[in-house]
C-alpha cells in the first residue's frame, strides 16, 4: 500500500512540486498505511536524490539516465517502477511535463488517471478533489480500482524542509531505443522586449474583461496615471494585444509588485501562479463569484468600463 | 495527407449560478467550442492551405444537441465531422480522458490519420489528459503544449516548440504519424465567414453509436465517479468596496495614495 511520487527537474534544478508531492505523498501513505518512495529521472540523480531525501521519505530511486526530460524515456522508466514497486497510488506533477507522461503511463499500467487534484484522501478508498468552470465549482471524485495515477497541481500542498534518513537506491532502467521517437534540441526563453514588468513596484493588469483592442487605451491611461506598468492575463498576449514579456502567469512572467491590479481577469489558477505574491491585489471584476476575488485583498465588483475612468479622474 | 482534430462542446457558466444535483443548473449555461480546440481547428486548416490533398476531419464524442457547435470547425475549414454518441456514454456518467480516449481512438482507427490534433485542456473539466492518452493508446508519438509547429512532410518530422512554465519553450522534433495537443495562442483562430457558415451546413456530419466503431458498449465504464459538486467557500479576505463607481473608485485611489502610488 505504497505511494511514488515522480520529481520534476529542469536545466540542473529540481522544481518545487517534487517537494510538494511528499508532503502530498506522506498524508496518502500514512492514511494507506504504506511506505514513500519518490523517484528522479535523469541530470544530477546522486545530487537531486540527496535533495528529495526529506522527512517522511523512505525510499529515494534514482535513475541515471540523459540530461533533460523526455517523454518517451519518462514513460517507459516510471512504467518500469510502477510495476516494480507496485504502489497504490502513483504521484506525478500536474505540469506541462506532467501532461506529457503521466496520461501514457496510465494507460500502459491500465490505471484511471485523475489530473490537477487540489485535495486528495486515501482514508476510504481513493477521493480526490478538482476544480471545474476555471475554479468557479469543486468536485469530489471516488476512484474505483485498487490502483490509481494522480497528477497534483502545483503550489497546492507545502514543500517538506526537513531532512530524511530515507534509503537511496539505483534503478535500473531497461530503455527500448526504437520507441523513442522524439528528441529534445534545446529550449527558448521567449520574450526580451523593451520592459521587465517583474522590476515594476505598480502593476496595471488586464483580462478578457476588456473585450475589444481599442478598449485597452483607458488601461494604458490608468496605467500613466498612476506611473504603473502595464501587464495582461494570456488571451491579451495570444490576440496579440500585448507583446509577450507582459504576460503574467505559469508560462508567462512571476511578479510580485507592491500593487498589483487585476482589471477584468478572472483568477485561472494559470495566472494566480504569476501574481499572488504580490504585496497588494486589487480586483476589480463584474463577477463576485470570480476566483481572483479569493485571492484579492480589495475588490470592486463592478464594471471596468465605469470604474477605470473613474479612478483616471481621481488621478487627475 | 489527412488530419483528425478532435472538438469538444464546452459549458461556460455565467457569473451567478445555481448548481443542480451534480451539474450546474441548465439556465446558467452557455455551449462553445472549446477555446483550445480552436486553435486545433486553426493550426489543421492552415496545414490544409499550405499543402496539396489535405483533409481536415473533426471527431467529436457528444449528443445531438452538440451538433451546432460541431459546425463551427466546418465553417471555418474543416471538410468533414464526425461524431459519436450512444446510451451507453450517457450512463457512464463522468467521461473521463481513458473513455474518451478509447471512442477517439475506434475513430482513429477507422479514419488512419497522419496527424491528430487535439487541445490542451478542456475549458470546463480540463483534465488536460486527452490527447496524450489517445496517442498512447493509438501506439503514435506525441507532445504535449505545442505552441508552435512546423512540418517536414518529406522526413516525417513535426519540429514543436513545447510551451513549459516560466516563459520557457522546449525545442523538440517529433516522428509522425503524431497527436499534438495545441496550446492557445499558436495561431490567430479565424472567424467563419458568411460563406463558411453556409458551406458548412451541407457538409458531412457523421453520427456513429459505439457499435458502429466496433466498440462494445458494456466494455465502456468510466472508474471515477463524481460524488459532489459545490461552490468552494471562498478564502479570501478580500475588502470590497461598495457603492457608485465614482465612490468606490474614490476609495481605491485613497487606498493607492496610501500605498505610496502616485501620479
Ligand atoms: C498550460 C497553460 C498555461 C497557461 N498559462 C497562463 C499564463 O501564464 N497566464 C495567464 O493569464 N493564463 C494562462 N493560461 C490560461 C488560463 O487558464 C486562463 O484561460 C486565462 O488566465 C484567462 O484569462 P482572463 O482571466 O483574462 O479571461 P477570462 O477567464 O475569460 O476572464 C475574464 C474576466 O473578466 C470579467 N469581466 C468581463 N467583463 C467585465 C467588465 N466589463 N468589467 C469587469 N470585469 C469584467 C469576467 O467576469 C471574467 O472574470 C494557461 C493555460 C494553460 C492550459
Ligand atoms: N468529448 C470530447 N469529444 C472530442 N474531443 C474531446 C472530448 N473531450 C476532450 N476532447 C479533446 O481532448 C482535449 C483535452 O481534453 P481534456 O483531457 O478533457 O482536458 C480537448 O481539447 C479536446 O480536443
Amino acid at each position: 500500500m505504497s505511494v511514488l511520487a515522480i520529481a520534476e527537474h529542469r536545466r540542473g534544478e529540481l522544481r518545487p512540486v517534487s517537494l510538494e508531492q511528499l508532503a502530498a505523498g506522506r498524508d496518502l501513505a500514512d492514511e494507506l498505511g504504506g511506505e514513500l518512495h519518490t523517484a528522479v529521472i535523469g541530470g544530477d540523480v546522486e545530487a537531486f536524490g540527496a535533495e528529495l531525501n526529506r522527512e517522511g521519505v523512505d525510499t529515494v530511486h534514482t535513475v541515471d539516465i540523459g540530461e533533460e526530460f523526455n517523454h518517451d524515456v519518462y514513460t517507459q522508466v516510471v512504467t518500469q517502477l510502477a510495476t516494480e514497486l507496485d504502489p497504490t497510488v502513483l504521484l506525478m506533477p500536474n505540469s506541462v511535463n506532467g501532461l506529457d507522461y503521466a496520461p501514457a503511463v496510465a494507460n500502459r499500467l491500465d490505471r484511471p488517471l485523475v489530473t490537477d487534484v487540489v485535495d486528495i484522501d486515501a482514508e476510504d478508498g481513493l477521493t480526490a478533489t478538482r476544480e471545474l468552470y476555471g475554479s468557479k465549482a469543486e468536485t469530489t471524485i471516488d476512484v474505483h480500482a485498487d490502483q490509481a495515477a494522480v497528477t497534483i497541481r502545483p503550489a497546492e500542498w507545502p514543500t517538506i524542509e526537513a531532512d530524511g534518513d530515507a534509503a537511496i537506491e539505483a534503478f535500473d532502467a531497461t530503455i527500448d531505443e526504437s520507441a523513442v521517437r522524439s528528441t529534445v534540441k534545446g529550449f527558448e526563453e521567449v520574450g526580451g522586449g523593451d520592459i521587465d514588468i517583474t522590476d515594476a513596484d505598480v502593476l496595471v493588469s488586464v483580462g478578457r474583461g476588456i473585450e475589444e483592442e481599442e478598449n485597452l487605451d483607458i488601461i494604458h491611461d490608468l496605467a500613466e496615471a498612476l506611473d504603473a506598468t502595464v501587464s495582461g492575463s494570456r488571451p491579451l498576449i495570444d490576440n496579440g494585444w500585448l507583446a509577450k514579456d507582459r504576460q503574467v502567469g505559469q508560462s508567462g512572467k512571476v511578479v510580485t509588485p507592491d500593487v498589483y491590479i487585476a482589471i477584468g481577469i478572472s483568477g485561472a489558477v494559470q495566472h494566480v501562479a504569476g501574481m499572488k505574491g504580490s504585496d497588494t491585489i486589487v480586483a476589480i471584476n463584474t463577477d463576485p463569484n470570480a476566483p481572483i476575488f479569493d485571492i484579492a485583498d480589495y475588490g470592486i465588483q463592478d464594471d471596468l468600463f465605469e470604474v477605470v475612468p473613474a479612478l483616471i479622474e481621481q488621478f487627475k | 495527407m489527412k488530419i483528425l482534430v478532435t472538438v469538444k462542446e464546452v459549458a461556460a457558466v455565467d457569473d451567478e449560478f445555481e448548481i443542480d444535483g451534480l451539474a450546474i443548473d441548465d439556465r446558467y449555461v452557455t455551449a462553445d467550442l472549446n477555446e483550445w480546440d480552436e486553435y486545433a481547428v486553426e493550426a489543421a486548416v492552415q496545414i490544409k492551405e499550405a499543402h496539396d490533398d489535405v483533409e481536415v476531419v473533426t471527431a467529436t464524442i457528444g449528443p445531438s444537441e452538440t451538433d451546432e457547435t460541431i459546425r463551427q470547425a466546418l465553417a471555418k475549414g474543416a471538410d468533414r465531422a464526425i461524431r459519436v454518441w450512444d446510451d451507453a456514454l450517457d450512463d457512464a456518467g463522468l467521461l473521463d480522458p481513458e473513455t474518451k480516449a478509447q471512442v477517439l481512438a475506434a475513430v482513429a482507427a477507422e479514419e488512419d490519420p497522419d496527424l491528430v490534433l487535439t487541445g490542451v485542456q478542456s475549458a470546463d473539466d480540463g483534465f488536460g489528459a486527452t490527447g496524450v492518452t489517445l496517442a498512447d493508446k493509438l501506439d503514435m508519438e506525441w507532445g504535449a503544449v505545442v505552441n508552435d509547429l512546423d512540418l517536414d512532410l518529406e522526413a516525417g518530422v513535426a519540429s514543436v516548440h513545447r510551451e513549459l512554465e516560466g516563459g520557457v519553450e522546449e525545442l523538440t522534433d517529433i516522428e509522425i504519424p503524431a497527436v499534438l495537443t495545441i496550446q492557445t495562442g499558436i495561431n490567430d483562430p479565424r472567424y467563419a465567414s458568411l460563406r463558411g457558415i453556409r458551406q458548412a451546413q451541407s457538409k458531412e456530419l457523421a453520427e456513429y453509436s459505439l457499435a458502429d466503431i466496433g466498440l462494445d458498449a458494456a466494455g465502456i465504464e468510466s472508474p471515477l465517479e463524481q460524488t459532489s459538486l459545490y461552490e468552494p467557500e471562498t478564502e479570501g479576505e478580500a475588502t470590497v468596496f461598495e457603492g457608485s463607481p465614482e465612490e468606490t473608485a474614490t476609495e481605491l485611489a485613497e487606498l493607492l495614495a496610501e500605498k505610496g502610488v502616485t501620479s
